[in-house]
């Protein structure tokens, strides 16, 4: 080995040029194969960083210790590499401990999410009213990043989300345990970096990987950003924030996309497999899913091609950046990160005893340098304690308040470009608003939910999470692409073509996290002993209407109105219509009188709902449709003059 | 083998100061072999070929409907003809309680009990270990008191009803207009249904098959399985407005069964209705009367404006218990369309007076 000189793997020199200071402990450590050049296949590492078993034989040849013992020291655990000092019990212990949180809390994550729905019981009696029987939004309420944006942009911390504090909490004693124990979608991004990487991704190429970068600051600027946005009066950090990622593309992506290969696959075995058992199987299988992963009925979300994409993407950079999304672009982490200088558990570092294995970095997960010879980064760093457990060498110790001598606790972020990225934050809402702005050119089928405040405080609140969405038992509420302008993609409006309002139906309001949709009841909603509820106005199209343009019985707009008294009320006429023969000497067809209900809209009373339009006949373009104009919520978005003084 | 073309230009010392030797040929231009060339002329053949027999194999020959213009005509019949034959019981029976001033007024379920005693009890329509399906209107989101859905009660009466006659399983189903969940929980039926041991089917996409009903204006249609694939079938309508048919019950109460965009049936809501008669044929229909939407129908959803009537109407003819029960809302048996349809097509009779009639 020492004839060919070899180029150390960190520094790029010749081994045998560096020159040591005299205490320098490694100089007699036998070079290390990934950083001998040979920086192919190491498997014994890769098992090691995959295995959750017993641990392979190491290929580095265990080093004399530099002890003045001139005897070979006996390993503590000669399954361990190095010296073989295995971790103490109880961070081995903790190890799977975190394990089984971030499976546990994944796991709870996803019911939740399968339960943002109204399935209806059979316990129930008629009168009882139709509430989630579970804290659905409860991860959204406990988001501290939610909580900050909203108390910023509102001045107000909106009822659950006190819960936020709690996490905040618990982030000032241990540092960011949220993001390696509880966090669903770094759970999500922690699988994939174990599952994903390419052969360039592991051994060497990992180990650099895992350093820290100085691209990490990223999450800090974007953090700066959307807080700054939020004092501008935009909740817009909600497309970043991780959980509202995960509710919205999981709910209205993954899951959807799901059910449908699941329902043409059954469905074609059902068709094709002529046996008994087979097809009472699936169908079994179907009864099944539908009530408990997804609905009844097939869900279908505008433009969520989008949401999916982004997810597939931020899953795949785990190939080349394990948690990418965690390390570089997460504003939650960066949150956490912020507050977790202040957390009173914490790494210390024994240098001295580092033989500069990188096992600690093989397995890190928040790239935040647990190595020998640098300082630790608290704010960086998940809680994961991977290092320690992988530590051979005794360097590692995780405890409470502990010194800090070889740790930076604060972001490591340029001053200047923090308060450039904050100044593009608070530049965005009026670049945003000048594009397409509230009462100026919105979309007229830009129809908020019921119990939506008004556009200015909606937009102040709304985080994106796609609860409503998700909860919306008609299918009814649907991700905005850029009606809404650019600020307000992906939040929620009506497409009743899909979907309408339900009349009774109060459930976008209960799962709402911030109050963007404000918890009405049914009574405020249907209207009982003061006006009711509009989230829009319908309209007809006389040129389509059955009755009105082809002199056909139609009416089950009027049907379906769930008004009382109905605000779609019908005419009587009788109306010219012409044979559909010629006469029999070839004169012209012969006309005739039929008689007809021709509807129209009461304005006063319609709330919108979009039930005439879900349910019109004609198909591609609805003869009877909603906009957005006379919504209770806005003092200008009106037709009607008693519209803006409701007694 | 062509080597000996191929002297004076080995591969790599190709000397291109020096003419080739005449007649020789650069080893790059080389003839593949003879073995090489079949190989890949016979590849090529074999691609060609396969994929001619797929294009013949699955051709289409095109033109709309090719394959739905084959299969049968498909019917539901439940009826047991054997039944009409015994002249000791009803045909019709009409259950009819008067509340007295001072006791609690009659149950539905008593209702019902006194109307099928009439019939000659359940035990003529349900056999022993029959799958039997009930079929309540559950279309609305609306409680038992705007009286848009049938009654809870009487549907609990009629499922204890069938379990007493010895059916295996009782299976509630109906294909709701508003959100199902909603409507199955909210109308009461949900609960009491499941109470009386009931197997309550909330309708799902994949319960539903497409079925050839060959109707007047109703061909092929998406059919909810539950409600058609059973021994027996009770219809339990209830007696209602509907502002484009005048009044429903029995008969349109089929809408239940289809799935699809039923939205366009309405405009010709009268022949629709006679379609879905002619393929539904129940063992027996029980109309529920005891509270009654007299305006505003089908949906209500104003109390006002129903009214108690405290009527279970039993019949083994679905034409006859509508062309009664119109009655009750003020409307006649000549002003519905669907009525005159179904009477001309022999499914029932409309002059129920015709009928062995009980009232009770």
């Amino acid at each position: 080995m020492a004839s060919t000189p070899q180029p150390h793997a960190t520094t790029g020199l010749d081994v045998s040029k560096i020159e040591h200071p005299p205490d320098h402990l490694h100089e007699h450590v036998e070079p290390i194969p990934w950083k001998t050049g040979h920086a192919g296949p190491v498997p014994s590492l890769d098992a090691l960083s995959l295995s959750l078993g017993p641990r392979p034989t190491p290929t580095p040849t265990p080093s004399p210790k530099p002890t003045p013992s001139p005897s070979k020291p006996k390993k503590l655990d000669p399954k361990l590499p190095g010296s073989g000092i295995p971790a103490r019990k109880i961070v081995r212990a903790l190890k799977w401990v975190r394990r089984f949180s971030q499976v546990f809390f994944f796991g709870l994550f996803c019911w939740f999410l399968f339960q943002t729905a109204f399935r209806g019981s059979f316990a129930a009696s008629a009168d009882q009213a139709v509430r989630m029987p579970y804290p659905v939004e409860a991860y959204l309420l406990a988001d501290p990043f939610v909580g900050a944006m909203t108390a910023l942009s509102t001045h107000t911390v909106y009822r659950g989300l006190i819960w936020s504090v709690g996490l905040l909490a618990l982030t000032l004693l241990f540092g960011r345990v949220f993001c390696g124990w509880i966090c669903p979608f770094g759970t999500l991004h922690h699988f994939f970096g174990w599952l994903l990487p390419s052969r360039r991704g592991r051994g060497a190429a990992r180990v650099e990987a895992n350093k820290t970068h100085v691209y990490q600051r990223a999450k800090y600027y974007l953090l700066y950003a959307f807080l700054l946005a939020a004092i501008g009066g935009s909740a817009i950090g909600g497309m970043f924030d991780p959980i509202c990622i995960a509710v919205r593309s999981i709910g209205l992506g993954v899951v959807p996309a799901a059910q449908y290969l699941t329902g043409r696959s059954l469905t074609a075995v059902e068709t094709h497999v002529p046996s008994r058992v087979v097809q009472g199987a699936a169908d079994h299988t179907q009864d099944f899913l539908a009530s408990a992963v997804w609905q009844s009925h097939q869900s279908y979300f505008h433009q969520t091609w989008l949401i999916l994409f982004l997810l597939v993407g931020l899953l795949f950079l785990n190939r080349f950046i394990p948690r990418f999304w965690c390390r570089v672009l997460c504003p939650l982490g960066a949150f956490l990160g912020v507050f977790s200088r202040f957390a009173l558990f914490g790494m210390e570092k024994d240098h001295s005893k580092c033989t500069d294995c990188n096992l600690c970095l093989v397995n890190c997960q928040g790239a935040d340098s647990p190595q020998g010879g640098v300082k630790w980064r608290q704010d960086e760093c998940h809680m994961c304690l991977n290092c320690e457990t992988a530590c051979p060498e005794d360097v590692i110790k995780f405890r409470f308040l502990p010194n800090r001598k070889s740790a930076i606790v604060k972001p490591d972020t340029d001053r200047r470009t923090g308060l450039a990225a904050a100044g593009a934050g608070a530049l965005f809402l009026p670049f945003a608003r000048v594009a397409d702005s509230l009462d100026v050119n919105y979309h007229s089928r830009v129809i908020r939910p019921p119990g939506a405040v008004e556009e200015r405080a909606f937009l102040e609140r709304c985080i994106r999470c796609a609860e409503c969405m998700k909860v919306c038992p008609n299918n009814a509420l649907h991700p905005a692409f850029f009606e809404a302008g650019i600020e307000g993609m992906w939040t929620p409006i009506f497409i009743m073509r899909i979907g309408y309002c339900e009349h009774s139906c109060v459930l976008c309001g209960q799962v709402c996290p911030t109050g963007a949709i404000q918890k009405i009841t049914e009574k405020e909603k249907l209207g009982i002993g003061q006006p009711p509820i509009k989230v829009g106005t319908a309209f007809y199209d006389h040129g389509r209407c059955l009755p009105w343009a082809m002199q056909t019985p139609c009416i089950v707009c009027e049907e379906f109105c769930p008004t009382s008294p109905k605000a779609i009320w019908v005419e009587e006429v009788e109306a010219p219509v012409r044979e559909q023969k010629p006469g029999p000497n070839g004169e012209p067809p012969a006309m005739k009188t039929v008689k007809l209900q021709r509807p129209h809209v009461d304005p006063a009373l319609c709330i919108g709902c979009g039930a005439c339009e879900k349910v019109c006949p004609v198909q591609d373009q609805p003869a009877v449709y909603v906009t957005s104009v006379g919504e209770s919520r806005s003092k200008t978005n009106v037709i009607l003059l008693e519209n803006t003084k409701y007694t | 083998m062509p080597l000996a073309r191929t002297a004076g230009y080995e591969l790599g010392v190709n000397d291109r100061s020096k003419p080739p030797p005449p007649g020789s040929i650069s080893p790059d231009f080389a003839r593949p072999t003879r073995r090489e060339l079949l190989r890949r002329a016979g590849a090529t053949a074999a691609v060609l070929g396969a994929s001619a027999a797929a294009g013949v194999l699955l051709r289409d020959k095109g033109a709309f409907g090719i394959e739905t213009a084959e299969g049968k005509r498909q019917v539901r019949d439940y009826r047991d003809p054997a039944l009409l034959k015994d002249t000791r019981f009803a045909e019709l029976a009409i259950a009819k309680g008067t509340p007295q001033p001072e006791s609690p007024p009659p149950s539905p379920e008593w209702l019902v009990r006194k109307a099928m005693d009439a019939m000659g009890g359940m035990g003529r329509f349900v056999s022993r270990g029959d799958v039997v399906v009930v079929k309540p209107n559950i279309g609305w989101d609306r409680m038992p008191v705007h009286a848009a859905n049938t009654n809870p009660d009487v549907v609990a009466a009629v499922v204890n009803l069938a379990y007493d006659a010895g059916a295996k399983r009782v299976i509630v189903a109906d294909g709701s207009c508003n959100d199902p969940q909603r409507c199955f929980q909210r109308s009461g039926i949900w609960n009491k249904a499941y109470a009386a041991h009931a197997e309550v089917v909330l309708p799902a996409e994949h319960r539903y098959r497409t079925m050839r009903l060959k109707g007047d204006v109703l061909d092929e249609w998406p059919v909810f399985t539950t409600l058609v694939d059973a021994d027996k079938v009770i219809n339990v309508p209830v007696a209602k407005h509907h502002n484009l048919a005048k009044f429903t019950a029995a008969m349109k109460n089929w809408y239940g069964v289809l799935g699809g965009r039923r939205n366009r049936l309405h405009q010709n809501i009268d022949t629709s209705i006679a379609d879905l008669a002619t393929f539904m044929r129940p063992s027996l229909t029980i109309i529920d009367a005891t509270r009654v939407l007299l305006r505003n129908g089908p949906q209500g959803g104003n109390i006002d404006d129903t009214r108690e009537m405290h009527t279970v109407i039993a019949s083994v003819d679905q034409v006859a218990a509508d062309a009664y029960a119109c009655t009750l809302i003020g409307q006649h048996r000549d002003n519905l369309g669907y009525l005159d349809m179904a009477h001309q097509r022999g499914i029932g009779t409309k002059y129920w007076e015709n009928l062995r009639v009980r009232e009770v």
